[in-house]
This record gives structure tokens, C-alpha cells and sequence, in this order.
């Protein structure tokens, strides 16, 4: 079945149409969700919250979006099951809404990383890696200044246990801790990454690797009875 | 009654703004051996009642204006108008 996703749209997200084509490009249905709807669709089997600057990333990035009708109901979704995938800022608001662990800082470099980097797939399969092998090196664009994630060395060890660091950088492109590029929550239906899947879905825009992480969600959507959210 | 919120980064927790700031200042001349950047926040709260100003602060803190994992918070509470 085709499998309905919905996008967040923040005041700020602008990569809204591109995690649409995306998704639509593989095989899903995408709804764009206002910030301020307190329900997502009917029916909804996945969730993705896009990259950008909500909220013009005031205080810290992700730090006001998290208190949206729409992260309501993103959380609700999330604790009966349901598949939530943020990229970039949607893995910042994640980690600032206490869905996923950590935290993204500035990048240690100081300045704003635009460039295609490696990252290695740690976890799989998982709803967001099935169509990828544990090992496997992916090449996926990054663009932004926070993308730096951190935690106390204790927790990064627990996540490390648990299984929970699904994706690391093969290449230091920002000083996140672990190298870590994308983690899971404790019950895997929610990721977090800092690369831009969605950016990177055809070989025409240098990479296809990205449709591997998508794509996965994609199957994993479809084969879900979607949850109420 | 006026409260003022200063966040640091944690003690302990690489701050490569602070860094640069501490370079700067070398550059120009300044005996600096660190820099620490954090961020004020001023705030005019309704209540008049010192005890109630702070709780409702360190609520603030706890739920918007700092991110614990990262950094401490210290609120200084200006006189009662």
C-alpha cells in the first residue's frame, strides 16, 4: 500500500517540498502539516520533520518549535509507535522536545558545513535502515552551522549499548561527540540525523544513498497499520 | 519585578565560541588565558513576591531558556518595586 507521511512545516523549515518530493519520489503520499494543526492526518504512517531554521532557531535551534500544537501531536504519534524521522533541524527539535537524546551545539569549527560527507551505518536494519547493511558507507549532503551533537560520556556509552547510534560520520565534519550522525530512541521508532537524506535521492543530484535511509522509512510506513495519532 | 537569567555553558563543556573569543583577545594584546560566551536573558515578571519570582524563573529555566545537558543557570533577582 501506499503509505501516507506527513512533513512538519514550521515558520522557518525550508526544506518542506524537498522532504515531499522525496518521499512521493519513493513511493509514499506526503501531507504537509501546518506547525499549528494539533492532529496529524488521518491515517498517517510516518512522520518527517524537515530541515531549516524554525522559529529562526531563537535561543537554541529547536528550542520553540518543540512547544507547536503540531509537536503535540508528533509526540502522541511517537509514543504509540508511530515512525517520526528528523533531519537536521527536525533532529534538533527532536532532541530539544526529549524524543531523542542529546543535544546539537554549534558546529566546533564555527563556521556552517554545506558538503557531501561519508557516514556509516551502524544499526541495521531499523525502520530507517532496512534497505542498508550494518558497515555500509553512505554519501549524503550536510548543511549546517549546529550540527555538533552532544552527551555526557556516560550516556553516549548507554546509547552505544543499547544499540541506539545508528549512524555515525566517517568523516569529522562538525566535532559531534562519538562522530555521531544520526540516533534512535530507546524503542527505535525515532531518528534523528544531521545529514540530508532527502537531498540525495537520485544520481542526478550526486548521490542516491540518501533513498536508502527514506526509502527504508517508506517500507517501513507501508507495512505499518497506520497509528492513531 | 525585574530577574535576570545568565547561561553559561557548562563547566567542563567545549566552547569553541569562547575559544575564538579568547584568540581575538590574544590577537589584540589582552592577557587572556580563557573566554567563556553565554547569553543574558532580562525579564519584567508580573509578581512582586521574591520567593514566587524565583520559583517561577527556575521553571522558566528548566523548561525553556536552558538546555541542562549543556548549561547551568544562575538568576539574579533585582529589588522588590
Amino acid at each position: 500500500m501506499t503509505p501516507l507521511v506527513a512533513v512538519v512545516a514550521f515558520p522557518g523549515s525550508n526544506d518542506v517540498e524537498d522532504a515531499a518530493l522525496a518521499l512521493t519520489h519513493l513511493g509514499a503520499e506526503a501531507a504537509v502539516v501546518w506547525h499549528g494543526d494539533s492532529e496529524l492526518p488521518a491515517g498517517v504512517a510516518g512522520v518527517v520533520l524537515p530541515g531549516g531554521f524554525s522559529y529562526g532557531d531563537y535561543l537554541r535551534c529547536g528550542a520553540i518549535a518543540r512547544f507547536s500544537p503540531a509537536m503535540a501531536a508528533v509526540r502522541r504519534f511517537a509514543d504509540d509507535g508511530g515512525l517520526v524521522l528528523g533531519i537536521c533541524n527536525g533532529f534538533q527539535i527532536l532532541c530539544e522536545a526529549g524524543l531523542l537524546p542529546g543535544v546539537l551545539r554549534r558546529n566546533r569549527q564555527l563556521e556552517f558545513v554545506c558538503r557531501d560527507v561519508r557516514v556509516r551505518v551502524e544499526r541495521a536494519p531499523t525502520p530507517f535502515t532496512s534497505r542498508c547493511d550494518p558497515g555500509d558507507e553512505l554519501t549524503i549532503p550536510v548543511k549546517h552551522g549546529e550540527g555538533c551533537w552532544f552527551a555526557p560520556d556516560e550516556l553516549v556509552a548507554e546509547l552505544d549499548a543499547r544499540g541506539q547510534i545508528a549512524l555515525r560520520y566517517a568523516e569529522d565534519c562538525n566535532g559531534s561527540v562519538a562522530d555521531v550522525a544520526g540516533v534512535l530512541n530507546e524503542t527505535g521508532n525515532v531518528l534523528g540525523l544531521m545529514p540530508h537524506p532527502e537531498h540525495a535521492v537520485q544520481s542526478l543530484l550526486g548521490s542516491a544513498d540518501g533513498a536508502l535511509i527514506l526509502g527504508s522509512l517508506v517500507d517501513a510506513a507501508g507495512e505499518r497499520v497506520p497509528v492513531a495519532a | 519585578m525585574k530577574a535576570t537569567v545568565l547561561v553559561r555553558p557548562k563547566d567542563g563543556i567545549l566552547d569553541p565560541q569562547g575559544q575564538a573569543v579568547e584568540g581575538s583577545l590574544r590577537k589584540l594584546g589582552f592577557g587572556v588565558s580563557e573566554a567563556r560566551v553565554g547569553r543574558v536573558v532580562d525579564l519584567e515578571l508580573e509578581t512582586g513576591d521574591r520567593s514566587e519570582a524565583r520559583a517561577q524563573v527556575e521553571r522558566m529555566c528548566a523548561e525553556l531558556l536552558a538546555n541542562p545537558l549543556i548549561e547551568s543557570v544562575e538568576i539574579e533577582l533585582g529589588e522588590t518595586e
